[in-house]
């Protein structure tokens, strides 16, 4: 039996050392670079195999390393499958179906999104959602970068400086919004008060800061208060690894504040406002809390005012259980985040070419 | 010479100036807030004259909310499902961006490709089948479904890889020419050496499960089982007028992330830097 197998390795290594010298013989005289990349693959792989064949061990070298590797990813990997990667696909199924949640399914091809154009509920959502993007966006780009210039020059204090900027990221927002309310409060809030008393607006021209048409620019100011400091961070990594040798060189070139600002600061930063401005954009479209904690009503009820996307996509799923059409929601909200990615990630690759 | 002395003065004043109104802007909320916890709710819209330390501060206030709601039960939920969230997210990140980083496999490109393809996903796209997929496998109503939603994210997996990425790979390669484990090379060279990355995923982890409002709506129905965020809430809706009392449960809400966040900002900087996280 022994002497069976030792003849079937020997053959089968025979064989292996005969198709490897082939290979190698193809290797040396392909032209074109891509398929000789292909034969070297080919050939480490067989002299893996070759390898293992020859100390009889069940598995190669190479697939020990694999298994080692999938060992440190398995941990995150399955639960990103389960909990992200599988619940994405069915998303995309679900925007085609109609389902309650309990009976069964049905497909419905694209009438979900038929439904779509005749919602004047989901219009004022998407309406809103854009303004509150619109708005936010560059106020938040503009003032974190000011910020961190600010910063980043040598000021007294600038840690504290820092730290402080940050504290409205890291406030809760069900906590910080509640402050907001009541500084706002359209009747006995202390920004009204002081309206009222030294500007002295009428008292029927206080401004409703969280109802009505001022309610998107409320949230709009309050996203810069909260966010900024976050982005400001962001803007301090850029600016550190901008080389201080570019400034002095425009000093000896006499260039004022401005014109270092315009020819070394702002194009030096361009990848970093990238990053920013489609993270600005993809946080802006997912806006919910914000809303809903403002504007929204005891229960956190929105009217056609102050409601968004994110919220409607809550309200068809988890008040009305339609599932279908809460995922067609949420569809467009994906393709609107992709879209605005894609369009930076184009005028990125054109300024660099 | 004298003229461009007085220039560079004037621009330190400007950005100073600027710098207190910012500072202002930012700190204002805070204070009053802390202000009015302690305040009964007829004083806390006082603003002519404005004190800021009451007479007679209503310390009760702090005293009272753990009565008037379970806010020690939310308290208590909101820590458990942070800190189990926190050490999952670091450990398993930095696992899977070691392997990455540092290791060459078979489908390591197209592996890598799943987490970057949905790192723009927004979460609230996928929320509603995720929440069915919870839900059939009896996960509704627990605090196991919020460590799942918010443990193994791809932004984790990006950030620590990124940082990885910048420790040269010769250090991998001499100890392992030392006979050391790939284990054995992650837990003794590659964590020591990606504090700022850790701390930075930390920060983020944190702040983001402890302030997490609508996860928790979603999947925690119970009283019992609520949030310290959907406890709030809860109290603001049906409490809407005593607001001394929300001020105090807020400005509670928010010691532990700024504790967390004084104890790392140091590396957070330095973290966003070297992590990749500017673009």
């Amino acid at each position: 039996m022994k002497n069976i197998t030792e003849t079937a390795k020997n053959t089968k290594i025979e064989e292996l050392q005969n198709r490897l010298s082939e290979l190698i013989e193809m290797a040396h005289t392909e032209k074109d670079a891509k398929e000789k990349k292909k034969l070297i693959g080919q050939i480490s792989k067989c002299n893996g195999e070759l390898e293992r064949v020859k100390s009889g061990k069940l598995i190669t070298r190479q697939t020990k390393r694999d298994l080692v590797a999938y060992s440190f990813i398995a941990p995150n990997f399955i639960g990103f499958c389960v909990f992200t990667l599988i619940p994405i696909i069915f998303a995309f199924a679900l925007a085609f179906m109609n389902w309650d949640g309990s009976n069964p399914l049905s497909f419905e091809g694209l009438n979900n999104f038929r439904r779509l154009g005749g919602d004047t509920f989901f219009k004022a959502a998407l309406k809103n959602t854009i303004i509150y993007c619109i708005g936010t966006v560059p106020l938040t780009m503009v003032a974190s970068l000011a910020l961190a210039i600010i910063l980043n020059q040598k000021v007294f204090g600038r840690g504290i400086f820092r730290t402080l900027a940050f504290f409205p990221y890291v406030a809760s927002l069900v906590a910080i919004t509640s402050v907001w309310k009541l500084l706002f409060h359209p009747s006995k809030g202390p920004i009204n008060n002081i309206l009222y008393t030294y500007f002295h607006v009428s008292q029927e021209n206080l401004p409703q800061w969280f109802s009505g048409g001022l309610c998107i620019v409320s949230m709009i100011l309050f996203s810069v208060w909260k966010y900024m400091g976050y982005y400001m961070v962001i803007y301090l990594a850029g600016l550190q690894g901008i080389s201080g040798e570019l400034y002095e060189a425009a000093s000896l070139d006499g260039a004022g504040t401005w014109a270092k600002f315009k020819y070394i600061t702002w194009p030096q930063l361009s990848s970093t406002t990238f990053f920013v401005v489609v993270m600005l954009t993809i946080n802006c479209f997912k806006i919910y809390d914000i809303a809903v904690m403002l504007a929204g009503g005891g229960s956190g009820e929105l009217t056609t005012s102050a409601t968004v996307l994110v919220y409607y996509i809550y309200q068809k799923a988890f008040i009305d259980w339609d599932l279908g059409y809460s995922s067609a929601v949420a569809m467009v909200l994906f393709v609107m985040v992709l879209a605005v990615t894609l369009i930076q990630f184009k005028l990125q690759a054109d300024k660099e070419a | 010479m004298r003229s461009a002395h007085r220039k560079a003065i004037l621009g330190k004043i400007v950005v100073y100036i600027l710098l207190l109104v910012i500072a202002a802007l930012m700190i204002t909320p805070f204070l009053w807030m802390f202000s009015a916890a302690i305040k009964s709710d007829r004083e806390v819209f006082k603003i002519n004259p404005f004190v800021f330390i009451p007479e007679v501060p209503k310390w009760s206030n702090y005293k009272d909310i753990w009565t008037r709601i379970p806010f020690g039960r939310f308290v208590g939920n909101t820590f458990l499902l942070t800190i189990v969230v926190t050490v999952l997210q670091l450990l398993t990140s930095s696992f899977a961006a070691y392997s990455f980083a540092k290791l060459d496999f078979r489908h390591r490109k197209g592996l890598f490709l799943a987490y970057i393809a949905t790192i723009a996903m927004p979460w609230q796209v996928y929320m509603v089948p995720q929440f069915i997929l919870m839900r059939k496998m009896g996960l509704n109503d627990k605090l196991l479904a919020i460590i799942c939603l918010q443990a193994f994210s791809a932004f984790g997996v990006f950030l620590m890889k990124q940082f990885y990425e910048g420790i040269p790979d010769e250090l991998c390669e001499a100890a392992r020419i030392d006979g050391m484990s790939e284990y054995q090379i992650y837990g003794t060279i590659m964590l020591p050496l990606s504090k700022p990355a850790l701390a930075t995923l930390l920060i983020f982890t944190f702040v983001n499960t402890w302030n997490d409002y609508l996860g928790p709506l979603i999947y925690l129905k119970s009283q019992d089982k609520k949030t310290i965020q959907l406890g709030l809430k809860m109290f603001i809706s049906q409490y809407s007028s005593d607001y001394g009392l929300i001020m105090a449960g807020s400005m509670l809400s928010l010691i532990p992330v700024l504790i967390i966040f004084l104890c790392f900002q140091n590396y957070f900087v330095q973290g966003i830097a070297s992590t990749g996280l500017k673009g």
